[in-house]
């Protein structure tokens, strides 16, 4: 079995921004992320970033993506990329199972950090197995990845600031979005994601949802209808578009498969998006020396994976034995920066997320 | 709405007709579900489905969805090839 000092799983934004804090502090790290190129979701990220200027605000995801990873050029052998490879079995005395072009084997790690991220939520609709049914993130992988339309004519469901950035990059890409619809009665995204497709013709249909998919081999049209306040589909009120494409975007869930197969407490926290890890304030879940950073604790922003990864592999560092005395000012400013992130009130779930997580920082 | 053209689960081809078929005949947790129908047990495990799996049972029995109990996660998340482990093993006894 392979000995390694410190495994992070998936190298999207959290899992590069503690590769790094790791590596300054003298680490080595094991770098695991399943696709073929580092970055995760940034990747995807043509639109420039808000947040705070410390976490690269008004600089495109994707260029983002470039400086996180060429900071960490500089270590050498302290740092192992494996890349294609995939984590399918935790177990809770840290010994990890992967799998690399099917080629099978086993990591036994002095400490996990979990930056697994997320997976998209989908919503049940007749006819929701028809082609032309696409995840949001699926899109956005056809389109700003591999530069392939997804579609000519699209609905898109669901008024999270995805949905709001994806029906904006689809029609950069010159495709028609028809409407928007979104179940609950306000637009749950940033105004100025929503003004900015609201300027471009685009209507935003509150208290609505997707009836049925219409079509035999692929969608053809979409029927419409609107909700009650219970979220019932009022009967009469249905209506018919001619989209070939049905994008939804209904919410990310946190992935937290492996977690749990190490025996990780977990606990359902909506407002974080579903099942979250119990962590404390390291970001230290409830098995001694396994941590875990960014969406995989609960659905939020590239900044505060960035900032979480920081804090975790500081903390992951100082529990191997390193000295981080010199990094304590650099720690409260962290959670200084995590505080400025989520406050507002487009950060209100989130803070009724952690008030009950009992960490409000 | 017809519930037999809702699919749950694509991995396993599991409609919404058949959870409400599983409802009437008593089962409330995931895990049964599991058992009974190979919801959640594909390819993708549960991650596209699970969700849409916990709310109709929430629907279905008026709880709220905190109280329902999401399903055993066991290795592996993907399928391995027997022959990847043996040659594993293998290599290791050498």
């Amino acid at each position: 079995m392979k000995q390694r000092e410190v495994v992070i799983i998936g190298a999207g934004p959290g899992g590069l921004c503690a590769a790094q804090k790791l590596l300054e502090g003298g680490a080595k790290v094991c770098l695991i992320d399943r696709n073929a190129s580092l970055g995760g979701q940034l990747i995807k990220q043509t639109h420039k970033f808000f947040g705070s200027e410390k976490q690269y605000a008004s600089k495109r995801g994707i260029d983002i993506m470039e400086i996180l990873i060429s900071s960490l050029t500089q270590y050498g052998d302290q740092l192992e990329i494996m890349t294609e490879t995939s984590v399918v079995g935790m177990y809770s005395d840290k010994v990890i199972a992967c799998v690399k072009k099917d080629k099978f084997f086993k990591i036994q790690a002095q400490s996990i950090i979990l930056a697994t991220g997320a997976s998209e939520k989908s919503i049940p609709f007749e006819n929701n197995d028809l082609p032309g049914v696409y995840a949001a993130g699926a899109v956005q992988t056809l389109m700003n990845e591999y530069g392939v339309k997804p579609g000519d004519n699209v609905l898109m469901v669901g008024s999270g600031n995805i949905g709001l950035i994806v029906s904006y990059q689809l029609m950069q890409a010159g495709i028609n979005v028809k409407a928007l619809v979104e179940a609950a009665p306000s637009i749950s995204g940033y105004l100025v994601h929503a003004s900015k497709i609201r300027r471009l013709g685009v209507d935003i249909l509150t208290n609505t949802s997707v009836k049925r998919a219409i079509g035999s081999e692929q969608v053809k049209q979409v029927e419409i209808w609107d909700l009650d306040p219970t979220w019932q589909g009022i009967e009469g009120s249905e209506r018919i578009l001619d989209v070939d494409t049905i994008c939804i975007s209904v919410g990310l869930a946190p992935l937290t498969e492996l977690l749990q197969q190490l025996g990780a407490e977990v606990r359902y926290i909506k407002e974080l998006g579903g099942n979250v890890p119990v962590i404390d304030k390291r970001y230290e879940t409830t098995v001694k020396g396994v941590y875990a950073c960014g969406d995989v604790v609960g659905i939020e922003e590239a900044s505060s994976a960035m900032v979480e990864g920081k804090i975790t592999g500081l903390n992951a560092l100082e529990d191997l034995g390193y000295d981080i005395r010199a990094s304590r000012l650099e720690m409260k400013a962290l959670h200084e920066e995590l505080k400025f992130l989520r406050d507002g009130p487009h950060a209100a779930k989130v803070r009724a997320g952690y008030l009950k997580r009992g960490m409000l920082t | 709405m017809n519930p037999k053209d809702v699919i749950i689960c694509r991995c396993s081809d599991v409609t919404l007709q058949d959870l409400y078929d599983l409802f009437e005949q008593g089962y409330d947790t995931f895990e049964e579900l599991k058992r009974v129908k190979r919801v959640g047990m594909g390819p993708c495990q549960a991650n596209t489905c699970g969700k849409m799996v916990q709310w109709e049972i929430a629907k279905y029995y008026g709880k709220p969805l905190e109280e329902v109990e999401f399903h055993n996660m066991r290795p592996f998340t993907l399928g391995v090839k027997l022959k990847s482990i043996k040659e594993a093993a293998d290599d290791e006894d050498e």
